[in-house]
């Protein structure tokens, strides 16, 4: 099927149970002048094709940090990856030659950031920057990249692509520079798409119509979608699996139903009740106490321990690992038990 | 509800006190007593080693510029002290710099040119920092009309050749009997236009920002929108860029001696010195050489201080 | 105190169109951006009117010229009876003591190079009457604690303090004058989701206590349904439907609200499949040259020939229960749907 063949990599399928990419104990640190920042802490999760999941977390929880270290577009130094696999269909892309990993980066694993306007190349047209995908990757004419750019602007429905195609980002609406996003990230057919905060930037119709858009494409061609965002209702949409972040560790993990049915961990379920429901209105909402944790200066132990309301001694001193709760699901905190049964407090 | 002022205790205290997550701050010893900007700019710049530093290189620069016979006991305005048979003498005792084209000493000639020197350097970075950093807080802040004539003005002066300009300047009124003072209006009006730019861009760049509206959604004048929140978020690149031309300028003096204008023989100045020992500069480096490491360090010296101060008025710095 | 329910705030027909313009030196204008155009609304003392549409619909330059950073091109904003967007000088500065504001973004709102002191203090400065001069640092320091920050951290500066934080200040500030009014632009939106709440709890508390008024400008509805008593929907310059926040939540009957609503995403994942979506098509037109008559007609799926002539008035339609600026109005639950 492919027209690039990458020897390194098997095309279809991998080792065994492997699924299509695996993050495994992955560390990233940065050297900073004001100290060494551990800025994800042994990250792991998986993406089956055809599947989205959601990386959940606040500024500075390390979720975007994480997925610029799968594209291998992190800045080293200052960032150092210690230890940790980024597995494609097997492969370990951290150990590849950065020949091979240009390979992988875009054609099979691409993705699409919040902000739009500033992803894209001001002084070059959106038909320019789409068809270049074709050129470069595919050795096409310029003719043939340019025909290839409309069939794709057309897909991410934007309205008269033919007449657009020589217009520059500025020239489109938000909405519309983030379809082009998405049209010059799935150009080559990738298998995992990684979208950083998609719709942070745009309105709630907009958002709904690319979500959409999204959801439309990953059914056509079974790519798998890590979905990074801070936002409780998109991921309830649109998730599969979640996986939750808070200073550097994932916190929870599960299938969507099962954390919005009865979450396993205290920031998890913080939240989730901290939105504003209809049958609550005029009383306070629920606030998770405290500040999000400095990563120059982590709490001990749980990071999470100092604004959790079932704290105890061994919080403070003790990293909680990731408990098992059942085959899918997992709560990186000591009181999980009791965090599902939803007493004290 | 007046009785119970702060009815949601638990989320409001946890916020507080005791895990903010700022940088551990300096204790100081009396928190309550109100600080401002500049109070704490000054307490900072004490502490800086390279502030003190600088401030010491000036202070010798100053005190060698008004009183030179404290450093050398030659004094080369005296034309005897200079030997013609000597020119270009290497460095020997009570010569430690050597000698120059015409036989004088190079280490007096440079104590006493320090005087001229600084004074245009100095004098023409604080008039061209204050009209140039002045008349671009006001377009800046004001903009429109005021904005579009001024920049229009300063385009005028733009398009002046530096030294030619300069030359014309100074050459127009060379008897008016203004000495070396001549040479810093001179200078001013070619240099102030750069000031100028960088200044209103800086406070284009502050005054987008939201804490200008909020200044103004509670009354404040224009006056007080000026300095007390644009001039101390846009001053850092004027405070560089001043202290950089300084070098520039003591240069371009050095330019206009030796086309005909500016300081001349028998006054001294580092410009002059360094101009008239070019031509001979391969046969005796010396001559040259000192008044440039005069200049650099001086140069160096106003750039450090400006650097110091830049941070000082940084609060992010401190 | 004052009781609450009386009304403080009358916005009639407020226009605001921007000029655009050609030419550097002779300025020829070729057209306006209708940023705002005839908007109308009361608020009641320590009442919140939710001010909800998408980017380009005028909510921000509303708010900038309910604060009289802007002219109004026409229309009037009556503060206690007396118009703030005719007052000048010493009378402008007299009623801005009576409406503040509370800005989206917490890092660019508050000066970088004064002190949390100086900042929430400078009201004072500017307003030399509300406090006497020694009065002011202990002033100072009770609105910090008010607003649930150390009282002693007046000589720190703004970044070293975190985004919820610093729109703590930046709410103190807007206190200090006593306001009857505060305009909260979009006060949560740039805040981590964690700390959103704490901020939402602490402006309904201040609401409480001082009895407030908010005119609260948000792009979230789910927080905007929280706060507000009445909810405005904006769209394109135009208030299309305002109401008590029950009726425009569970009873809308604009098109542009139903889609607003049913865009939402609900976080809860249960029966997602079957949530009923309107997904609108396209991008709002520019407000530099809005569709005739509806100005929704151009995305909405009722429109017919008659929205293109004839502009729809803000009024009760027949069968719905409050005002509505649709030829169709038609009351649609898209949010409870089973």
């Amino acid at each position: 099927m492919r027209k690039t063949s990458l020897d390194t990599l098997p095309a279809e399928g991998g080792l065994g149970n492997e699924p299509l990419l695996a993050v495994d104990n992955l560390h990233v640190e940065f050297a900073t002048r004001a100290g060494l920042v551990r800025a994800v802490n042994g990250v792991s999760y998986s993406l089956n094709p055809g599947e989205t999941v959601a990386v959940l977390g606040e500024s500075g929880s390390g979720k975007s940090v994480t997925a610029q270290a799968i594209m291998g577009i992190l800045d080293m130094p200052p960032a150092r990856i210690p230890q940790g696999e980024v597995r494609f269909r097997g492969t370990d892309l951290l150990k590849l030659s950065e020949e091979a990993r240009t390979q992988v980066r875009g054609q099979r694993i691409a993705m699409i950031f919040q902000d739009a306007l500033s992803a894209l190349n001001p002084v070059f047209t959106v038909g320019w920057q789409i068809s270049e995908m074709f050129r470069v990757h595919r050795g096409m004419s310029k003719r043939d990249g340019m025909k290839k750019a409309v069939e794709l602007m057309d897909k991410v429905r934007i309205p008269a692509a033919k007449q657009r195609i020589n217009d520059y980002p500025h020239q489109f609406s938000g909405g519309m520079r983030q379809r082009i996003m998405i049209a010059m990230s799935i150009a080559l057919d990738p298998e995992v798409l990684i979208a950083d905060e998609p719709t942070t930037a745009l309105d709630v119709t907009v958002q709904a119509q690319i979500m959409e858009l999204l959801a439309e494409l990953q059914r056509e061609s079974n790519m798998g979608m890590i979905l990074i965002t801070h936002d409780l209702g998109v991921v309830a949409d649109v998730a599969d699996k979640i996986a939750v972040m808070y200073g550097g560790r994932i916190v929870e993990n599960a299938s969507v139903h099962d954390i919005y049915k009865s979450p396993a961990h205290p920031y998890t379920k913080g939240l989730l009740e901290s939105i504003p429901r209809v049958d609550l209105k005029g009383q306070e909402l629920y606030a998770i106490k405290g500040l999000p944790p400095n990563l120059l200066d982590m709490p001990t132990g749980c990071a999470f321990h100092p604004r959790c309301p079932y704290r105890q001694d061994n919080c403070v001193t003790d990293v909680p690992p990731l408990h098992e709760i059942s085959g899918t699901r997992n709560s990186a905190c000591h009181y999980w038990r009791e965090v599902l049964d939803g007493d004290q407090r | 509800m007046s009785d119970n002022p702060r009815p949601d205790t638990q989320t409001l205290t946890a916020d507080q006190g005791t895990q903010t997550p700022s940088p551990p701050v300096k204790h100081r010893k009396k928190e309550a007593k109100p600080a401002s900007l500049w109070s704490d700019a000054w307490h900072d710049l004490r502490r800086r080693p390279m502030f003190i530093f600088s401030l010491v290189l000036i202070a010798i620069l100053v005190v060698m510029s008004f009183w030179p016979s404290l450093f050398t006991s030659i004094d080369p305005l005296d034309a005897r002290t200079c030997e013609l048979s000597s020119a270009r003498q290497g460095p020997s005792p009570g010569h430690l710099f050597g000698r120059d084209n015409l036989g004088c000493d190079v280490f007096a000639r440079t104590i006493y040119g320090a005087k001229n020197s600084i004074i245009i350097g100095v004098a023409t970075m604080a008039i061209t920092a204050i009209i140039g950093g002045l008349l671009g807080l006001i377009a800046g802040t004001r903009g429109g009309i005021t904005d579009t004539i001024t920049s229009r003005i300063t385009e005028v002066f733009f398009a002046i050749p530096s030294i030619l300009g300069a030359l014309l300047i100074t050459a127009t009124f060379r008897d008016a009997g203004l000495g070396i003072w001549i040479v810093v209006f001179a200078l001013s009006i070619i240099a102030w236009p750069m000031t100028f730019r960088i200044m209103r861009a800086a406070v284009l760049t502050a005054r987008s920002q939201d804490f200008v509206l909020a200044a103004r959604a509670l009354g404040a004048g224009q006056s007080r929108i000026m300095f007390r929140h644009l001039l101390p978020n846009a001053i850092a690149p004027v405070i560089v860029v001043a202290t950089i031309n300084l070098g520039g300028f003591i240069a371009a003096e050095a330019a206009l001696s030796f086309l005909g204008v500016g300081v001349q023989s028998p006054d001294i100045s580092w410009g002059l010195m360094i101009a008239d020992a070019r031509s001979r500069f391969l046969e005796a480096p010396l001559p040259l050489v000192f008044p440039a490491v005069f200049l650099s360090i001086t140069v160096l010296a106003f750039i450090m201080l400006g650097d110091a101060v830049r941070d000082a008025l940084d609060p992010k710095l401190r | 105190m004052a009781t609450k329910g009386e009304r403080i705030l009358e916005v009639r027909d407020l226009v605001k169109h921007f000029p655009l313009t050609q030419g550097i030196m002779f300025k020829k204008q070729i057209g306006a951006i209708k940023a705002v155009d005839g908007v109308s609304f009361d608020l009641n003392r320590g009442e919140t009117l939710g001010v909800v549409g998408e980017s380009g619909c005028g909510k921000s330059t509303l708010a900038k010229v309910l604060m009289a950073l802007e002219r109004p091109t026409s229309g009037s904003v009556q503060i206690n009876g007396r118009d703030i967007a005719k007052a000048k000088g010493a009378e402008l500065k007299r009623m801005r003591r009576n409406i503040q504001m509370v800005m989206q973004d917490p890092y660019t709102s508050l000066n970088p190079r004064m002190t949390v002191g100086d900042i929430v203090g400078e009201p004072y400065d500017i307003h030399t009457e509300v406090a006497p001069k020694g009065d002011r640092a202990r002033k100072v320091q009770e609105l910090l604690e008010v607003v649930g920050l150390n009282p002693d951290h007046i000589n720190r500066y703004p970044h070293q303090f975190s985004g919820g934080q610093r729109q703590r200040i930046g709410i103190a500030r807007g206190l200090a004058l006593q306001p009857e009014i505060i305009v909260c632009d979009e006060p949560v939106s740039a805040l981590d989701v964690s700390i959103q709440a704490q901020v939402i709890n602490l402006l309904e508390r201040l609401q409480n206590e001082f009895n407030l008024a908010y005119i609260f400008i948000a792009h979230d509805l789910s927080v905007v349904r929280h706060i507000s008593d009445r909810v405005a929907v904006m769209y394109l310059g135009k208030v299309v439907e305002i109401g008590k926040d029950v009726d425009i939540y569970d009873k809308p009957a604009h098109p542009y609200a139903q889609a607003l609503l049913s865009a939402v995403p609900v976080p809860d994942p249960e029966g997602r499949e079957q949530r009923e979506r309107i997904i609108l098509q396209g991008d709002p037109p520019s407000p530099a040259n809005p569709p005739s008559g509806c100005r929704f007609r151009t995305r909405c799926w009722k429109a017919q020939e008659i929205c293109a002539t004839e502009e729809p008035l803000l009024q009760i339609r027949p069968g719905t229960t409050h005002e509505s600026a649709c030829h169709f109005a038609e009351t649609h639950d898209v949010v409870h749907v089973n």
